[in-house]
C-alpha cells in the first residue's frame, strides 16, 4: 500500500497515461482527448442555434463518460489513495513563487489563490475565472489539449499536433516568465 | 449506458493517476514552465512513447477493437488556429495550472472552486462557437 498511497514517479504516471491510448482504440475506437467535452456540454446546455454547436454529440457521449471518470478517479485518488499533499517541487520554485507573493504550499493548488473568498479579488478573478476561460477558448480555438494534441496527436505522428504543443508551451512559458510575476502580485 | 460504463472506468482510472502523478498540481506546471524539473516532461514524453508503440502495434498487426472494427485515427489538418489557440491555451494553463483533464480531476478531487473554472472553460469553448467565423484559420 505504501507505493500507491505515495506520489507515483513520472514513469509509471507516464505510461499508465500512454496505455489510455490503446485502451480508447481497443475498446471502442476512440481517439483519446478531453477538450471536445467541454463543446458537447456547450451542445446540450446552451446551443442558442449556434452552428458549431450542432454537431453530432450524441455520437460522442462516451466522452461524457470518461470525463465523469475523471472526476470520479479524482474524488477516489484524493480520498482513498492519500492524494492530497503538500506537493515536493524544486525549492528554487518554492523561492520564486514566494517572492511572487504565493503563500500557501500545503496541497495540490494554493489557497491563497484557488477559493471562493479569493474569487471576488481581481488576482482569484484572474487565476479562476479568466484562466478557465482562456482554456476554453484556446483547447477548442487550437482544435484540443494536452490529451488530444499533445498526448494522442504527436503518438498518432501528427505534425500539427506537434505544431499547437509547440504553441501551448511556448504560450505557457512567456505567460509563467513575463506576465505571471504582475498577476501574483495583484 | 452500459457500453459506456468502459469509457467511465477507463476515466477514472485516468483521474487517478492524473492525481496520484501530481499532474494536477499547479505547482507542478509552475515547475515545468519554469524547466525546474523533469517531472512533467518525464511524464508527458513516457505517454506519448508508450501510445505511439502502441498505436504503431495495432498498425503492423492490423488488430481491431474488441466488436471487430478496423481502427481508424481521425487525422488532424493544420488549420491556423493551432498556432493561436495554442498559444491562447498556453496563456490559461500556465495562469490556471490546469489542462480540461486535470480541471475535472480537481473538482473531483474536492477543489470545488475549480467548479468555477470549468464552467468559466465552457463560457470560452462557448465563446469560440460563437465568433468562429470571425476568427483566422
Amino acid at each position: 500500500m505504501e507505493f500507491i498511497t505515495q506520489p507515483w514517479p513520472w514513469y509509471v504516471s507516464g505510461t499508465l497515461i500512454g496505455m489510455v491510448i490503446p485502451a480508447l482504440l481497443l475498446s471502442g475506437n476512440k481517439a483519446f482527448g478531453i477538450s471536445s467535452t467541454l463543446r458537447h456540454i456547450c451542445a446540450i446546455c446552451i446551443p442558442a442555434n449556434i452552428a458549431f454547436f450542432k454537431h453530432d454529440w450524441k455520437s460522442q457521449t462516451w466522452n461524457l463518460f470518461f470525463a465523469i471518470g475523471i472526476i470520479l478517479g479524482g474524488f477516489i485518488a484524493v480520498h482513498f489513495l492519500g492524494g492530497q499533499h503538500p506537493v515536493a517541487i524544486n525549492p528554487q520554485t518554492t523561492t520564486i513563487l514566494k517572492q511572487q507573493g504565493v503563500k500557501d504550499f500545503n496541497g495540490l493548488l494554493p489557497k491563497d489563490i484557488f477559493s471562493f473568498q479569493q474569487l471576488l479579488s481581481l488576482r482569484g478573478f484572474i487565476f479562476i475565472v479568466v484562466g478557465g476561460f482562456l482554456v476554453g477558448f484556446g483547447t477548442r480555438y487550437a482544435g484540443g489539449c494536452t490529451s488530444g494534441h499533445s498526448i494522442m496527436g504527436i503518438a498518432s505522428l501528427q505534425w500539427p499536433s506537434l505544431a499547437a504543443t509547440c504553441c501551448f508551451m511556448a504560450g505557457g512559458i512567456l505567460t509563467t516568465w513575463f506576465i505571471l510575476p504582475y498577476l501574483l502580485k495583484l | 449506458m452500459m457500453r459506456n460504463i468502459k469509457y467511465l472506468i477507463t476515466g477514472a482510472l485516468f483521474g487517478i493517476v492524473l492525481v496520484k502523478s501530481e499532474v494536477v498540481s499547479w505547482f507542478r506546471i509552475q515547475e515545468m514552465f519554469r524547466f525546474q524539473a523533469f517531472h512533467m516532461y518525464g511524464i508527458i514524453g513516457s505517454a506519448i512513447i508508450v501510445g505511439l508503440i502502441s498505436i504503431q502495434i495495432i498498425k503492423r498487426f492490423k488488430i481491431k477493437t474488441i466488436d471487430g472494427e478496423d481502427i481508424v485515427i481521425p487525422e488532424k489538418k493544420f488549420h491556423w488556429g493551432n498556432i493561436y489557440g495554442g498559444l491562447i491555451f498556453g496563456l490559461g494553463w500556465a495562469i490556471t495550472g490546469a489542462c480540461p483533464g486535470p480541471l475535472f480531476a480537481q473538482v473531483g478531487g474536492g477543489f470545488l472552486i475549480v467548479a468555477v473554472t470549468l464552467v468559466s472553460a465552457i463560457a470560452g469553448t462557448w465563446t469560440y462557437g460563437l465568433i468562429r467565423e470571425k476568427l483566422h484559420h
